[in-house]
């Protein structure tokens, strides 16, 4: 049986100065009551793993306007102005990667894998500063594994023993985030006693805390 | 006919291109549109093509945009609009979607484009200091897939954006096979752009005074199939 927390007591877990990871594409499965509960307590200097910065006044985002973040590492700030202004006036560090070479280091992380070999970003400015390895006369580019000491991450349905499933495009990197930090909380639209071993996508090994999402 | 180039409206630039893209998938292909310009083709696609559109964040069989009032907000595209699934879609986590994109398993994606040029290298994530959206799933998308094209328009403020070398930071280098655009359709051969298409509204020349990077007529050049 896993702990069941509140928001509040899920954002008080989680430390400023820690790498975050926050599961997510765009608006569309993000933990945000863990997010808002954050923000009320102020934790900051974050760095922040996530695909996107989702918009100025919506969860990710939210992060960014409360100038809690110091650094992300993510694919795509396009959607939220905010992002792209601080980064310009040197108030945040943006490490770019392409969206498939992003959530492959954090599966290589979670998996136990020493990195990954990418074509992607061969011939582009991507490589400066990487290790090119040639395999049967193809490039790749060498990846680290990438971990974080928080993961938070969205569920459509939790049981009590951690597993969790998903529901429409919700997925996303929340499954391999899971697998890739420290400390993992999944927020649920719903907790249920147990779920059909059938349906669950992560399994509840990988799932240290549970917040029931509820309105603060 | 002698329309100008001031003629065409940008919908009117937009539905030249949109139209001209459907036309190049074949039955059942698995294609993805990038966001904005290239999301229109879908509209000119007939539904008996079985074309199974898929979206980075997770759908294979993506649809139509949903119609209010009530929302299903657990189900979005690429640009995080509410879309619904056709018969036969999957949902799947983006580990998947990039085993689908960068695995090769894609037949044909389309995209816009700031540059592209003669070698069919596209730049499309960044003007340094001005404009950085950043990358997305651009960059696997196209080293992944079978089939690229962009599609964009011909010039931005009557500047040429296919150029003899791009000069803002690369997408992919060498990847592109096909640019449509409202004046003309260009191949990306082994040995630089031919102009296989060519809407009649323009001339050779005019092309030519528009585009920045060298190329040659094929031999069958022939009308835009819109």
């Amino acid at each position: 049986m896993k702990n069941i927390i509140s928001a509040l007591e899920a954002a008080k877990l989680i430390k400023s100065n820690s790498t975050i990871m926050v599961g997510g594409f765009l608006s569309c499965g993000v933990p945000d009551k863990i997010i808002d509960a954050m923000i009320s307590l102020k934790i900051n200097n974050l760095t922040m793993i996530c695909n996107d910065t989702s918009f100025p006044e919506a969860d990710k985002g939210k992060l960014i306007s409360n100038n809690l973040v110091k650094k992300v590492i993510t694919t795509h700030i396009g959607t939220n102005p905010v992002t792209g202004e601080k980064m310009h006036a040197g108030q945040i560090e943006v490490e770019f990667y392409p969206m498939g070479t992003l959530v492959e280091k954090i599966h290589a992380k979670g998996s136990g894998l020493g990195g990954v070999l990418t074509p992607t970003g061969i011939g582009t400015i991507l490589e400066n500063g990487k290790k090119i390895v040639e395999i049967k006369g193809k490039k790749y580019i060498f990846e680290e594994p990438l971990g974080a000491d928080f993961a938070i991450i969205y569920g459509t349905v939790a049981d009590k023993f951690g597993n969790v499933k998903f529901e429409g495009t919700t997925r996303n990197f929340n499954t391999s985030m899971a697998t890739a930090a420290d400390v993992v909380i999944v927020q649920a639209d719903k907790i249920v006693e147990c779920l059909n071993p059938d349906e669950v996508v992560i399994p509840g090994i990988f799932i240290d805390y549970i917040v029931e999402r509820r309105e603060l | 006919m002698s329309l100008t180039l001031k003629s065409l409206s940008k919908d009117e630039i937009k539905e030249i291109i949109a139209r001209r893209i459907a036309k190049e998938f074949k039955k059942n292909d698995i294609v993805t549109l990038g966001i904005g310009l290239p999301t229109e083709a879908a509209n000119y696609v007939k539904e008996d093509m079985q074309i199974i559109f898929q979206s980075e964040n997770g759908i294979l069989g993506l649809g139509r945009t949903q119609k209010g009032p009530d929302y299903n907000k657990k189900i979005v595209n690429a640009g995080g609009a509410y879309v619904y699934v056709n018969l036969g879609a999957s949902f799947y986590d983006s580990q998947m979607a990039f085993t689908i994109m960068r695995g090769g398993h894609i037949d044909a994606t389309v995209l816009g484009a700031l540059q592209v040029d003669e070698q069919g290298s596209i730049a499309s994530w960044q003007i340094p200091g001005k404009f950085v959206p950043g990358i997305g799933g651009s960059m696997d998308l196209i080293v992944g897939s079978k089939k690229v094209i962009v599609a964009m328009t011909h010039t931005s403020n009557n500047e040429p954006k296919i150029v003899k070398r791009c000069t803002l930071p690369l997408t992919a280098f060498g990847e592109v096979d096909m640019i449509v655009t409202e004046r003309c359709v260009f191949q990306v051969a082994p040995n630089g752009l031919v102009l296989t298409e060519i809407n009649p509204m323009f001339s050779v020349r005019e092309i030519r005074n528009s585009t920045a990077a060298d190329f040659i007529e094929s031999r069958n050049l022939s009308e835009m199939i819109i």
